[in-house]
């Protein structure tokens, strides 16, 4: 990276703050998160409804954790969680693996096909593979549950990890792991000491994308599935159907506030870890 | 990288320990399929605490739904679900139900005559009544003060309501409300007929603002429509959020429905299912569903048991002399041109 | 190869020739296993004869594409004509998807480019805050699309109340409706990608350019689009495919007056239709179509390789 002082220099051309940027990152928050006020705002209604206010009331929370359906909600949001980290931390090295095989291994036979195959969770209608997946586990004699589950958001989830993958690997050259082999690092090596640090934003990418689509997925989730296991979605589905409740709103408002204490914590711990590093 | 792991093993280690407080197992179980919020959770505990049986329930939003994910292969791990009348039908059709005899039932006495001999299911062998309803469309009374008791509130609006309208996104219950607005029996393999079904609703299309059943309380609510086919307790619930709307009983009819527990083939807890089916005809336990969900019951003897705004719905109230018919399971070579026009009306 | 081709700034690289097959193993496993026989299955199902109300009977024929392609009249007798219904059906999807992808890639790239030029330690708190939203359900999300922009929703009463607008603007129920519910549900697959493949980007090179006496365009053009390229792709195909098939915001939004690609095989499936074979047939052809886009991009990109 430039300097500060070489910023100076060429401020005409700098490319790092193009003009109007800011704008569009602040409307492009606003977006995402005007619709999602909405919500949480709305939790806070006293009235069933969702679209007239009847003034602020806690009772939804209250319903959430201790109404007759809170037991089904906690256990459907830690299966949710649960799945959708071990479905997203899978995807992640499966799709790392299958990015080295299409970036940095040349030409090899089936490599088109392949790169097909990683495509192919995209490409099928969600309920073509909801109804062939359940055709398929039930005449291989799979029982479904919470396996067939995260069998099923492993492989949609793999797409969605590799791309940002694979995009990032391309836009970075092999020079580094070139000079790494030129003084005598392993393959192995060149990728676990070279490769993988620079592929962190990638990485994360990946494993954010495939974290939430797995979060969101309904439709499959709800077809392989076995008998009263719930996730979230399935779990809030029903109420949703008969217009949002607002207990799907307080649910929805948690899991928002749960998110931002997550990355928080995480962030602290990295931060935490990066420190410790220095001192060393 | 060691971000992503620390993050992972931390959600891990959150989410293992919460699990491990898991439930409670009790003697026998019990697996329902049911439809999406129908049943009061209090009522599942209270069967659960007294024969001593866990539930576990899944959920479906739609008859053909059902009957989709039970071809795929669920059929063997549900010992219940709640069909719809016309799908009772295609189920015992398909062998997807088992039978139980007036034995095995000792609360059978408690359906209402009415119910009992079904055209499909005579006799009550596999099934017994859920919750009944109609379907018609209510009428946002701010917008529109004339007569509501037409279908050509849909079909043909008044100008005040033209563009204003949502229609349910079924086309069993959307096509036979035309069929009555037409006055042409259901399932009908008439060209004449059929070419006029197809061109009314291809006409009426342009006075309908959407499609949806799954918002169609909602936008009765928020007001974005003032007209909308719904179900008698939606339209109840959609009242009781303060829109200020009234449900239809048109004269050229309306569509009655009724879902039934049906007791499903290969059934893995066949005694359990039975001892629910039996608990559910209780006229207690009957009226808490209605309750909750806004239906009547098919059952004798729930009327004590009900309140006050649940039994005097003007929606579960249908006037006198006014017909109400249940949609016909078609054959196939009928059901096929009910779809072409389906689908032409939403090309 | 596509979204693995590099090109321009980034070399064409084999030093770890030989582990391509191993690499691929996950990926033929799980998805080979796992989606690939079952969609195979579906394939065998598109030619088969439907069972009335869902399912297959085990007899092949080509009724299915028969009608998707050819219009035999209301009742089925008349003669033979090219069937436009379904066509139309897919043109629709792909211009909707299409218009979604642009719109995401006008508000996602700058946002990409934004985050990746933050300091390092912020960067992932911009990540996240993108993702954030998205740990709530999809569903939620776009019913409360739908309560924002419907003619007595917040944005109309503000933009009235401040005498910009006289009357609402009639969103709801439109194709703009859809398409900005297509634009918020995929985001963030437009954003990540992006922002993966520019992330550390050496601005030392376009300062190295600028020095030279380029302009701007030149330099995005020459310099920085290599390096951009494999993000913008792939965050075009996260974005374009899955709304091909989408139907919750056409649904919710757009009033559902008019099927879709989504809507459609829906409908085949767990709709009164029932017709598994019709609605193999037209995820086939959706298949097909998508594929065939793939299959020549990714051949424009090795051509050089061999």
């Amino acid at each position: 990276m430039a300097s500060k002082k070489y910023l100076l220099k060429a401020p005409k051309n700098d490319l790092r703050r193009l003009p109007g940027f800011t704008t569009v990152t602040l409307l492009c928050l606003f977006i995402l998160y005007a619709p999602l006020m909405v919500v949480a705002i709305y939790s806070f209604n006293a009235s069933t409804s969702i679209t007239n206010w009847g003034g602020w009331s806690l009772a939804w929370y209250g319903d959430v954790f201790f109404g007759p359906e809170a037991a089904k909600f906690q256990q459907a949001a830690i299966n949710s969680l649960i799945i959708a980290v071990c479905a997203a931390f899978a995807a992640t090295i499966i799709a790392t693996a299958a990015a080295v095989a299409m970036n940095r291994t040349g030409a090899f036979r089936g490599k088109t096909s392949g790169f097909m195959l990683i495509n192919l969770p995209l490409m099928v209608p969600e309920v073509v593979t909801a109804v062939a997946s359940l055709v398929f586990f039930s005449t291989i004699g799979f029982t479904t549950g919470l396996g067939t589950i995260l069998l099923a958001h492993i492989v949609f989830c793999i797409p969605f990890a590799y791309l940002p993958i694979s995009a990032r690997m391309q836009s970075v050259p092999d020079l580094y792991e070139q000079a790494a082999m030129d003084l005598y690092a392993t393959p192995l090596e060149a990728f676990k000491l070279v490769l993988l640090p620079i592929m962190m934003p990638g990485l994360m990418s990946g494993f954010l994308l495939a974290f939430i689509i797995s979060l969101d997925d309904f439709l499959i989730t709800n077809f392989v599935k076995g008998a009263g296991i719930e996730t979230l979605p399935t779990a809030v589905f029903g109420s949703v159907k008969q217009g949002i409740k607002p207990n799907i709103m307080a649910i929805s408002t948690l899991m928002l506030g749960v998110s931002v204490v997550f990355v928080s914590l995480s962030w602290l711990i990295g931060r935490a870890g990066q420190s410790q590093q220095e001192t060393k | 990288m060691k971000h992503l792991l620390t993050a992972t093993a931390f959600v891990l280690a959150i989410a293992g320990t919460a699990s491990m407080a898991g439930t409670a197992h009790a003697e026998g179980k019990l697996s329902l399929y049911h439809w999406f919020e129908y049943i009061p959770q209090d009522l599942l505990d209270k069967f659960s605490k007294e024969y001593d049986v866990d539930v576990t329930m899944d959920t479906f939003d739609s008859n053909e739904a059902l009957l989709a994910s039970l071809k795929a292969g669920k059929l063997g791990s549900y010992d219940l679900a709640v069909p719809g009348d016309y799908m009772v039908d295609i189920l015992r059709q398909e062998g997807m139900l088992d039978t139980f005899t007036a034995a095995e039932m000792p609360n059978l006495g408690n359906i209402e005559d009415q119910w009992l001999n079904v055209p499909f299911d005579q006799g009550r062998k596999s099934t017994i009544p859920y919750q009944w309803g109609s379907t018609s469309f209510s009428v946002n009374r701010d917008v529109y003060q004339g007569p509501i008791d037409t279908t050509d509130i849909v079909f043909n609006p008044p100008e005040e309501l033209k563009g204003k309208i949502n229609v349910l996104d079924t086309s069993g219950e959307t096509l036979t409300l035309a069929s009555l607005h037409l006055g042409i029996p259901q399932c009908t393999s008439d060209r004449t007929q059929l070419k006029a079904l197809n061109d009314l609703v291809m006409n009426a299309k342009q006075y309908w603002a959407s499609f949806g059943s799954d918002i169609a309380k909602d936008v009765l609510v928020s007001g974005d429509a003032a007209v909308g086919m719904i179900w008698s307790g939606f339209s109840a619930k959609a009242r009781a959020e303060g829109a200020n709307v009234e449900y239809a009983f048109p004269k050229q009819g309306y569509i009655v429905w009724m879902d039934n527990v049906a007791l499903l083939k290969d059934a893995p807890n066949r005694d359990n299912a039975l001892k629910f089916m039996n608990f559910l005809l209780e006229p207690e336990n009957a009226a808490a569903v209605t309750n909750y969900a806004n239906y009547s019951a098919g059952v004798k003897g729930v009327m004590p048991f009900l309140t006050p705004e649940v039994a005097n719905s003007p929606e579960s109230n249908p006037p006198k002399g006014q017909k109400g018919v249940f949609v016909q399971a078609c054959p196939e070579e009928v059901q096929v041109m009910y779809d072409a026009i389906w689908t032409n009306l939403k090309k | 190869m596509a979204a693995g081709a590099p090109d321009g700034a980034s070399s064409k690289s084999d030093i770890y020739a030989g582990n391509g097959p191993r690499l691929m193993l996950p990926v033929w496993v799980f998805i080979g296993l796992f989606l690939l026989l079952p969609v195979a299955l579906m394939g065998v199902y598109s030619f088969l004869t439907k069972e009335f109300r869902g399912g297959v009977i085990w007899d092949f024929t080509l009724t299915a594409y028969d009608q998707f392609f050819l219009d035999r009249g209301l009742f089925g007798d008349d003669p033979a004509k090219i069937e436009w219904t379904y066509i139309g059906i897919f043109w629709r999807s792909i211009w909707q998807a299409g218009m979604a992808t642009i719109m995401c890639l006008l508000i996602g790239f700058p946002t990409a480019w934004f985050i990746a030029t933050r300091d390092a330690k912020t960067r992932s708190i911009w990540l996240f805050l993108i993702t954030i939203p998205y740990w709530v359900n999809l569903l939620i999300r776009t019913v409360s699309m739908k309560f924002l922009i419907r003619d007595t929703g917040p944005l109309n009463e503000f933009l009235m109340w401040s005498g910009v607008i006289n009357e609402p603007l009639g969103l709801i129920n439109t194709n703009f409706a859809v398409q900005l519910g297509l634009f918020y549900s995929y985001l963030p697959f437009m954003v990540l990608p992006i922002y993966a493949a520019v992330e550390r980007y050496d601005f030392s090179l376009s300062e190295a350019a600028a020095d030279l006496y380029a302009n701007v365009w030149t330099i995005l053009r020459l310099v920085i689009l290599p390096v951009v390229k494999p993000g913008i792709i792939a965050g075009c195909i996260l974005v374009f495919v899955p709304s091909l098939g989408a139907f919750l915001a056409p649904d919710l939004l757009g009033g559902a007056k008019t099927f879709m690609i989504g809507s459609l095989i829906e409908e085949q499936f767990k709709g009164n239709a029932g017709n598994w074979p019709f609605g193999a047939a037209a995820s086939m052809i959706l298949l097909s179509i998508v594929m065939a886009v793939l299959l020549i991009y990714a051949r424009s990109q090795t051509k050089g390789d061999k």
